[in-house]
């Protein structure tokens, strides 16, 4: 297979296929586990100041193309996390611990207080209160927060945008403002089941955020709209589930691709879509420089 | 969008209407749907009761589950009576597989209804079945009579209100675990842990249904990964093989809704 390797936002990756975060990233144990599996990097579920216990059941509502889910950021702070990212780090990928907070001095002083390879900001969490979405739905809040967290740490810092927007690239250019060595882009969208036989929100929270097959077309915007207006690189995430989608991404403008919903398949999708996309190559005869954006120089 | 599945994994709650209810002791009941919902023995289904929360419950027949009154959810569960409606997800998990001709069920407490259940399955299939139970004390004591029904039954009380006086691991001697081709455990995790210790050498023929916090329960959200494996209990399992359960965190420790790490006891 030809190597996919190179250089994403600061970290070098064996493959550009990624663990998304809130996906297994809650142990040590199944973060390594996705490394060996293959992934390119891992990114741990979201870790904050304090622990908390996440919303009550149900969390997830499993649709036929997609997920639903209002896991409520469930997390043993960030003092419990330290030793799940160093059995995460005993493995052959780089470990991305995802941070939550509720301004730039909480989410600085989790970055602080965590040693990984690099930080991704969730500013995006589509059902947490006062936290994720609703400070990251404002271009200054993500500015701020991602200078502060920049001035902190010396490893890279992504920051991980919600689509739940009106123009998300006002947000991208804002993380880049701040310094983000890239943005991650899209978490899930805001989204609604209700049980017909009594009326309940089936998700304990009641509403909870869409992944999945189904928001991939609203992912692939995103990114082509991202990497339309930014010079750092867009991290492409929502709906991938086998090689075909990872191509499409990169050609919207994606460096590299995350995986999570698809994850419910099993642990062999890193390794499906890394081999999907360099037997791709071949047979078309590109590069990895020449795919990733190839869809606005198309139409340039 | 269609209720269906990503990955053929688990579908969308379905209406589970309660048919009957059974009262198997103070604290355990059976609760009976008008459907059935072709599991196999050590599944289990993820019940919503509305309004309150999403428990994981093993099946201890096609048709019905056996709860131990614990928590929130699971009192609210007693509240309801005939007619009344859950919302069910499920079969999920892997299951016991039946292996060999003759087979010993080991369980504690309400841990004892999947293994009736795998029971009922393994007379089916023509297997000579023992069971070894053991509870508290006599009135905790449920399920009896029915396991009585599949073949040899030694009960055990850690009070010796009924039957042998001490832990489930005090029957275990009067087992020839020669004559056992396989042995089933569920129950409290160190309980299970004793057992599992003092059969080490047949660790390969030992199927524990085992227990962690599931949230999602297809796989994907984390919280039931079990160290050093990362094994996905709530996918993988509940079901697995206890030369699995050795070197990690079985027996040790285990991770609450949180994640945070804590006692096993329980």
């Amino acid at each position: 297979m030809r190597s996919l390797s190179g250089n994403v936002g600061g970290l070098d990756l064996q493959i550009p296929v990624i663990l998304a975060a809130g996906i297994l990233g809650t142990t040590g144990a199944s973060l390594r586990r996705a490394a060996l599996a293959g992934a390119g990097a891992v990114v741990t579920k979201s870790v904050g100041l304090l622990p908390r216990d996440g919303h009550p059941g149900p969390t997830v509502v499993v649709l036929e193309d997609g997920l639903i889910n209002a896991m409520g950021l469930p997390n043993p702070s960030f003092r419990g996390f330290q030793e799940e990212i160093d059995v995460g780090r005993t493995g052959p990928a780089p470990v991305v611990a995802s941070i939550f907070g509720s301004g730039s001095e909480e989410f600085a002083e989790v970055a602080r207080s965590l040693k990984a390879d690099a930080f991704e900001l969730n500013l995006s969490c589509p059902h947490a209160e006062g936290l994720g979405a609703e400070i990251g739905c404002q271009p200054d809040n993500v500015e701020q927060i991602t200078r502060a967290v920049k001035r902190s740490v010396d490893v890279p810092v992504w920051v991980k945008l919600t689509p739940n927007v009106s123009d998300i690239r006002a947000l991208g250019l804002a993380a880049q403002e701040g310094g983000a060595d890239a943005v991650v882009a899209i978490n899930t969208l805001r989204a609604m089941a209700i049980d017909i036989q009594s009326g309940y929100p089936i998700l304990g929270n009641s509403f909870g955020g869409l992944s999945g097959p189904a928001i991939k077309p609203v992912a692939v915007k995103a990114v082509y709209d991202l990497s339309g207006v930014l010079e750092i690189p867009v991290i492409g995430v929502g709906g991938i589930s086998d090689w075909q989608d990872a191509v499409e991404m990169m050609m919207a403008g994606a460096s590299a691709v995350q995986v999570g919903t698809a994850l419910m398949g099993g642990y062999g999708v890193f390794q499906e879509i890394a081999r999907g996309i360099a037997s791709h190559l071949d047979r078309k005869g590109w590069t990895m420089e020449e795919l990733v954006g190839l869809a606005r120089r198309r139409v340039a | 969008m269609r209720e269906g599945a990503i990955g053929g994994t688990a579908a969308r709650a379905t209406d589970g209407v309660i048919k009957e209810v059974i009262v198997e002791s103070d604290a355990v009941r059976t609760f009976c749907f008008q459907e059935p919902h072709s599991p196999w023995p050590g599944q289990y289904m993820m019940v919503w009761v509305r309004g309150v929360d999403e428990i994981p419950m093993s099946f201890s027949g096609p048709d019905r589950m056996t709860v131990h009154a614990v928590g929130e959810a699971t009192r609210a569960l007693f509240d309801l009576q005939a007619g009344d409606a859950l919302g069910l997800r499920g079969p999920l998990g892997n299951g016991f597989s039946l292996v060999g001709e003759k087979i010993l069920l080991v369980g504690g407490g309400v841990g004892v209804a999947p293994l009736a259940f795998l029971g009922d399955e393994a007379r089916k299939a023509g297997m000579e079945v023992t069971s070894l139970i053991g509870f508290r004390t006599a009135s905790d004591v449920v399920l009896k009579s029915r396991l009585e029904g599949l073949g040899e039954l030694i009960l055990t009380t850690d009070d010796g209100s009924a039957g042998v006086k001490g832990f489930v691991s005090a029957g275990l001697a009067k087992v020839d675990l020669e004559e056992v081709d396989q042995i089933y455990l569920c129950g409290p995790e160190l309980m299970m842990w004793d057992v599992i210790n003092r059969c080490r050498s047949r660790a390969d023929r030992i199927q524990a249904c085992i227990n962690r916090y599931f949230k999602c329960a297809v796989g994907v959200c984390g919280s039931c990964c079990l160290d050093p494996e990362g094994i996905r209990v709530c996918a993988e399992g509940p079901v697995i093989t206890a030369e699995r359960l050795l070197e990690g965190e079985f027996g040790r420790y285990r991770r609450g809704p949180s994640g945070s790490i804590g006692s096993c006891q329980g």
